[in-house]
Formats: structure tokens, C-alpha cells, sequence
């Protein structure tokens, strides 16, 4: 028999103070609509960058909301940190500039971490002022992230690094780039011989470039590393295994609800111009997007409660992500089928813009944090198949 | 019945001793899906009172262990009407103060829209009306059929005897063989404490609403057998020298089917949770969400499932007809997918834009 228990999903229960949470999230968010402190955008997590906004939310204990108090944290629980994200997604709000940071540097910093670094990054995470970025791809490195290149020389004091990374989200307005590199050369296996450095984004040798998508949008860059001076404080971990490590931030990276709600927008904005009595089509399309974003979500909090319950839902997180994000693309289809109008940016029409939008953005969803056949892959092999 | 690993273990043994895929293939082979011995081990086991009162003479539990023992039946695709008897009929005539009798039970009717009528007359009341695809009207010893009390607003519920007259049973029969009767009804007169007054907010539609969550139960546990089955074939079946589950092709969808499963899992476990905090009423939404889910996986994984077995998972000596062949059929029953999909849209469509969010982040969780 197939060994299903390799696949879990354990019940999801709301700790008790999480419809407080979640009246108080929705009361701070209409309040900023109302001020006009944020234009409401779809994939905000990546395209709505503000530092101002990020402070506001740390204000209120929402960043590093797991972490321990000493180091700023709310030492509160994921499910709970997974009701403000949801929340925060939902309404389109700009929570690009600390979104990585909270979301796995900080959690790979709890765990690996020096008591230094902790008490050097982590209260700066959580008051919204200190922003990270991920150094993992390469233009010979994507799906094969272990034929990653840029490597880091033992020298005095530190490491000597050089190479180039890319896709690395806001580089260009993030402090530090949490970057996987060599520190060894492969042994038996390929995955060995990595390190983790933190590498300062203003340092002499890092050259950044923006990437511009089809889209327009530009939050991705290429960083180049050209003997850059990382000194010993600021690797994380052991070196060598950097590999393990990198494997751990995956859960965090892949499972939530950023992996759901990237065109949800569309749906609202359907609805809107549907009014309160579609037709029967119409119906069926809303009834079934409605359904499956519901599984979804549930399986997107399990895989939160097996991190509260400290397992790693690697596999979970995986397949969490494989179906999330085919879902966000289907419903871009879905909602298309029911219009009779072109997609277009440029009209004042919420529908057609937002249509546009979700259409252009759609191929990200299933390339970024791992391809989809990738991830497919780590399932195939959780059942036994490979 | 409080621990659902002790209930979960307990039913699992008793399905796999009296629902065999062996068992259930000699039953289709001798003209009926039935299997006695299956059914007289749930009584022993009291199962087929699972849902029903305590009080009532029932075994108690609510829809968390329901779902539980429900998976385990949909893991075996067990030919009995578990659902019907329990959660169903046996809740109906409980509701009604009406005495559960002996035996298995159906419901009736138990698709949208259909209707039979109680008149009141001298000495009693006069049934009319028809119910369509009964599940195992011809083998249940009573059916509890939700009537229409005419001009009074109101239910009744009345556990009719298939044999009566006035009483025509007409076989009919889902893709897996399992009965789907026409039950009419026409001039069947009965004295007046046989038609039990139902409690104002239980009608037709709740009939639906907890048909069709047991039937996404069912669903949810046949799913999990069909992945077993085919990612075990996908790993004996030798090919060009290997396991046909070293190429990528099978793996790739493999890996969608246990996506697939798992998001049916988490939508039964959704709705169950809703009902047990909110009432299966209040929780209309998540019930159709769960049908939906649910009916959608059903598709998706019963095609996939056919493509890795190959020819010989689609001829009548596999034991994968028997769950396929189900998915097929429960989805579209209490219900079609369709039916539930539209029911969820409507919900969605008058909670409006801004009600959309709301409504998929209420309840507990």
C-alpha cells in the first residue's frame, strides 16, 4: 500500500483570539482604504512595496508576530500569523518590503542562527525597518538550484564571494540578501559543500540590475557579486550546510497564502459587475472558484498548524503550492469565460483592467518559488515513486 | 463513539472483512449490488444508527464521526446505504418522535425540486407524489419520505412501507449497479400518527443538505483508495524495464491525483466542521463547497486512475471499476455537482464583492 501518512494534513483549529485578530486586521485596513493609504492591487506581496506601510503593520505586532518577544516577535502562533497574512492579501495591501523577511529570513535566522545575528536582524525585521532578499537562482541554477555557482573564498575575517544571482525579488530596495553559495566544493553528493551568507546590499562588489517582466513590473533584479567582502559573522549556520538549510526555508516559502490569492481580486471585481443575480453560468463559475478557493485555504492552514506543531510540511507546502497556483490561473480563464470583453489595461473599467493584469501576471504564478513540475516531483516522490 | 482513530480502526476492519473487492464483484456477478453479511455487521456494530439520537434509540455522534465512518465505507465502496439509514431516515423519524424500526433505511425524495404531498382526510392522511433515484428503495424495510403537509406550511416525515399499496417501486440503478429506485406514490392512505410533524426548519432541503455531505464523505474516502490503488500499480507494473512510476509522465500525474485528494479531504473536513459548529442549515455554503470540491476531484481522479491502470483497470475483473464507477455516480446524487455549484454562487453573488471574503473566512476556522 501506498504510504499516505508521508502526506499529512492535520486539522486546522483557530486558536480562540483569532476573530479578534481578524476584526482588528479588517478595522486597521479600512481605516488606511478610507485615509487612502493604499491602493488595493492583486500580488501585492511582490508588487506593492512600502516602507511606510511595513512599519505601520509592525507597529501593531504584526511582523514577526512567531518569533520570541526578546527578539521583538509576538510569540504568537502561525495560524494566527497566517490570519493576518490572508487578511493583509485579500485586500491588496503593499506588504512587499518585509514580506520575505518575515515570511523565512527570520524564521531560517531562529533556526540557524547565532544568538548574534538574532538579536541583530530579527528586532529590526519586526519593526518593519530591515528588508531581505532571496539569493538562490541562477541563470545556470533555477529547477537545478544545486548547479548554483557563485561561491564564497575563505579569506581573513570572512568570506570572499562572487557570482551572480537572479530573480531576486526587490534587491533594489532591500537591505540584505540572504545567498546561497559554495563553500566547498560537491562531494559525493551535489547538495553538499553549500553555505548561507547574508550579504549586505550596499557593499562594495554588489551590483544590482532590474529585470523587467512582459508585465512591465520590475520587482525582480540580477545581483552581481564581484569579490564581495562578507565577513564571518554573517554566515548562517554551518558551513556546508547550507543545502538543508535552504531545504527548510521551503515550507514557509511555498505554503501560504500568497500561493492562493494572487488573482482573487478578479473574482471581487467579476462580482462587482455581475451585480447580486447572475445568470445560471455565471453562477456556476463563481460557485466552483468559491469551492475550490475554500479547500485551498484549508489545506494552506494545515500546512501552518504542522509548522506550529514544528514539523516540516515540506511535501505538504509543495503540493499546497502545485494546486494554489494552478488554481490562480484557472480562475483567470474561468472568469473570462464568462465575459464578452477584451482584457485592457488602460480602461477606467475595473473588470477589463483587472482581467488584464491577472492575464499578464499569470505564468509567474506557477515559475516563482519552485516550477510546479518541480514541485510535482517532491509529492511523486513522497508517495513512494521515486 | 468519541475517538475517531479508535472508530476509524474499528470500521476499517469490519469493511475489510465483509467488503472485499472480491465480495462485492460475486454480489454484482448473482444480479445485485448487496452485501447481507455487510449489513447485518454494521448492526451488529450499531454503525447503521450513527447520527441518530441516543435518546431516540440511536448510537449517538454527530457529523465529525459520521465523516469518519462514511470515509471508511467510501474506501470500500461498501453497497449499503450506511447514509441513509443513519444520518438520514433514521434522523428523520427520530426528529419526528416516530419509532426507527428494524432494518435498513432510505429517504425520499432526494433530488431538488421533487415533491409528495400529505392531504389530510377522514381517519388520516393521503400520500402522493414521486420520488426518483430513492437509493436502495427496493432493500429498505422503510422509506422515510419527507411529505408536504398541504396547506399547513409545513413537514411531516413518514416511514412508508415499499411493500404497501399504493406504494410502486420501479428499479433503476446508478453507473456502479447500487439501486436507484422510482418510488411513487398514489392514493396510499395511513392512519393519522403514521405522518410524523417535523420541526419547522426541517424540510426537503435538509434531506439534500445532509445527503449531500455524507455522499462528499463517501467521495473523499473512495478518492484516497483509488490513489493507493494506482500509485501501488504504478510501482508493480514493469514497462520497458522498470516501474511504469519511474517516468515522469506517471509521476507528474500522480502528484496532481494526490493534490487532487487531498483538496477534496480538506473541503469534507471544512464542511464537517461548519455543520458541527454552525448546523448543516446555516452551513449551506460550505456543504455545497465541499460537493463541489469533491465532485470536481471525483472526475479528475477517476480519469487519471483509468489512464495509469492502463487496460486492464477498465475491464470488469479490476477492482478499480468498483470505486471509479461510484465517483462517477455519488457526485451528481443529493444533488448534481452542477446543481451545488449554482447553489454556492448564488450565496457568493448576494454576499456581493465585498461579501465574498467574509463569507469564505467565517465560521471557526
Amino acid at each position: 500500500m501506498a504510504d499516505l501518512a508521508l502526506l499529512s494534513f492535520p486539522p486546522v483549529r483557530l486558536p480562540g483570539q483569532a476573530a479578534a485578530l481578524r476584526a482588528e486586521v479588517r478595522a486597521f485596513l479600512a481605516a488606511e482604504l478610507a485615509a487612502g493609504g493604499f491602493v488595493p492591487r492583486p500580488d501585492a506581496w511582490l508588487g506593492g512595496h512600502s516602507a511606510e506601510f511595513s512599519r505601520k503593520l509592525a507597529a501593531r505586532g504584526w511582523i514577526g508576530m512567531t518569533w520570541p518577544r526578546r527578539y521583538g516577535g509576538g510569540e504568537r502562533s502561525q495560524l494566527e500569523r497566517y490570519v493576518v497574512t490572508e487578511e493583509l492579501l485579500a485586500a491588496g495591501a503593499p506588504v512587499a518590503a518585509h514580506w520575505i523577511a518575515d515570511r523565512q529570513s527570520g524564521p531560517l535566522l531562529l533556526r540557524y542562527g547565532t544568538e548574534a545575528q538574532r538579536a541583530r536582524f530579527l528586532p529590526a525585521i519586526a519593526r518593519g525597518e530591515c528588508y531581505f532578499a532571496i539569493g538562490m537562482s541562477e541563470p545556470e541554477a533555477g529547477s537545478d538550484l544545486a548547479a548554483a555557482r557563485t561561491a564564497a573564498q575563505r579569506v581573513a575575517g570572512g568570506w570572499r564571494l562572487s557570482g551572480r544571482k537572479l530573480w531576486t525579488s526587490h534587491a533594489h530596495a532591500a537591505h540584505y540578501v540572504f545567498t546561497l553559495c559554495r563553500t566547498a566544493p560537491p562531494g559525493e553528493r551535489r547538495h553538499e559543500g553549500f553555505s548561507q551568507l547574508i550579504v549586505p546590499l550596499d557593499a562594495p562588489g554588489v551590483t544590482i540590475r532590474p529585470i523587467r517582466l512582459l508585465n512591465g513590473a520590475r520587482h525582480f533584479n540580477e545581483v552581481i557579486l564581484d569579490d564581495v567582502h562578507v565577513p564571518d559573522d554573517l554566515l548562517v549556520g554551518e558551513p556546508g550546510r547550507g543545502w538543508e538549510q535552504v531545504t527548510s526555508e521551503l515550507a514557509y516559502e511555498r505554503s501560504g497564502p500568497e500561493r492562493l490569492l494572487s488573482t482573487f481580486p478578479l473574482v471581487v471585481a467579476l462580482l462587482r459587475a455581475l451585480g447580486p443575480d447572475p445568470d445560471r453560468a455565471a453562477r456556476e463559475v463563481v460557485g466552483r472558484l468559491t469551492a475550490n478557493l475554500w479547500a485551498l485555504r484549508r489545506l494552506s492552514q494545515s500546512v501552518a498548524t504542522a509548522l506550529d506543531a514544528g514539523r516540516q510540511p515540506n511535501t505538504e507546502a509543495a503540493l499546497v503550492k502545485d494546486l494554489g497556483t494552478r488554481f490562480e490561473q484557472d480562475l483567470v480563464e474561468a472568469v473570462r469565460g464568462v465575459l464578452d470583453r477584451e482584457p485592457d489595461r488602460t480602461e477606467p473599467d475595473e473588470l477589463a483592467a483587472t482581467l488584464a493584469e491577472a492575464i499578464l501576471a499569470a505564468p509567474g504564478f506557477t515559475l516563482r518559488g519552485g516550477t510546479n513540475e518541480i514541485l510535482r516531483g517532491s509529492v511523486a516522490r513522497a508517495l513512494g515513486l521515486r | 463513539m468519541t475517538d475517531p482513530e479508535l472508530l476509524r480502526s474499528v470500521a476499517h476492519d469490519l469493511f475489510a472483512a465483509h467488503a472485499a473487492p472480491e465480495a462485492i464483484s460475486r454480489a454484482e456477478a448473482a444480479g445485485e449490488v448487496w452485501l447481507p453479511a455487510l449489513w447485518g455487521a454494521l448492526e451488529v456494530a450499531g454503525f447503521h444508527r450513527l447520527g441518530v439520537p441516543e435518546g431516540a434509540g440511536g448510537a449517538g455522534g454527530g457529523w465529525a464521526e459520521l465523516a469518519v465512518l462514511l470515509r471508511a465505507a467510501g474506501r470500500f465502496a461498501a453497497p449499503v446505504p450506511l447514509a441513509e439509514t443513519g444520518p438520514l431516515g433514521g434522523w428523520l423519524l427520530a426528529a419526528a418522535d416516530l419509532p426507527l424500526g428494524s432494518g435498513p433505511l432510505t429517504v425520499a425524495p432526494v433530488r431538488p425540486g421533487e415533491r409528495v404531498i400529505a392531504q389530510r382526510g377522514a381517519g388520516g392522511w393521503e400520500l402522493s407524489g414521486r420520488a426518483t433515484r430513492v437509493p436502495w428503495a427496493r432493500r429498505a424495510t422503510r422509506i422515510a419520505v419527507v411529505v408536504e403537509l398541504a396547506g399547513e406550511g409545513r413537514r411531516g416525515v413518514v416511514a412508508v412501507d415499499p411493500a404497501a399499496p399504493g406504494v410502486r417501486i420501479k428499479p433503476g440503478a446508478n453507473l456502479a449497479g447500487e439501486a436507484r429506485d422510482v418510488v411513487e406514490v398514489h392514493g396510499l392512505h395511513l392512519p393519522a400518527d403514521a405522518v410524523g410533524l417535523l420541526p419547522m426548519e426541517i424540510d426537503e432541503g435538509t434531506v439534500l443538505r445532509r445527503g449531500a455531505l455524507a455522499r462528499a464523505a463517501l467521495i473523499a474516502g473512495a478518492l484516497e483508495r483509488v490513489l493507493d490503488l494506482s500509485v501501488d500499480y504504478a510501482r508493480l507494473r514493469q514497462q520497458f524495464g522498470r516501474p511504469i512510476g519511474a517516468f515522469q509522465a506517471i509521476q507528474q500525474e500522480l502528484a496532481r491525483m494526490a493534490g487532487e485528494v487531498a483538496a477534496a479531504g480538506a473541503a469534507v473536513d471544512a464542511s464537517v466542521e461548519a455543520v458541527e459548529h454552525a448546523g448543516e442549515a446555516a452551513a449551506l455554503a460550505e456543504i455545497a463547497a465541499a460537493r463541489v470540491r469533491a465532485g470536481e476531484a471525483a472526475g479528475r481522479v477517476a480519469r487519471t486512475a483509468h489512464q495509469v491502470h492502463g487496460a486492464i483497470g477498465f475491464t470488469d475483473e479490476h477492482q478499480l471499476r468498483h470505486f471509479t464507477r461510484r465517483l462517477w455516480s455519488w457526485r451528481d446524487e443529493f444533488g448534481s455537482e452542477r446543481y451545488w455549484a449554482e447553489t454556492l454562487g448564488r450565496l457568493a453573488a448576494e454576499a456581493g464583492p465585498d461579501g465574498l471574503w467574509p463569507l469564505i473566512t467565517r465560521g471557526p476556522g
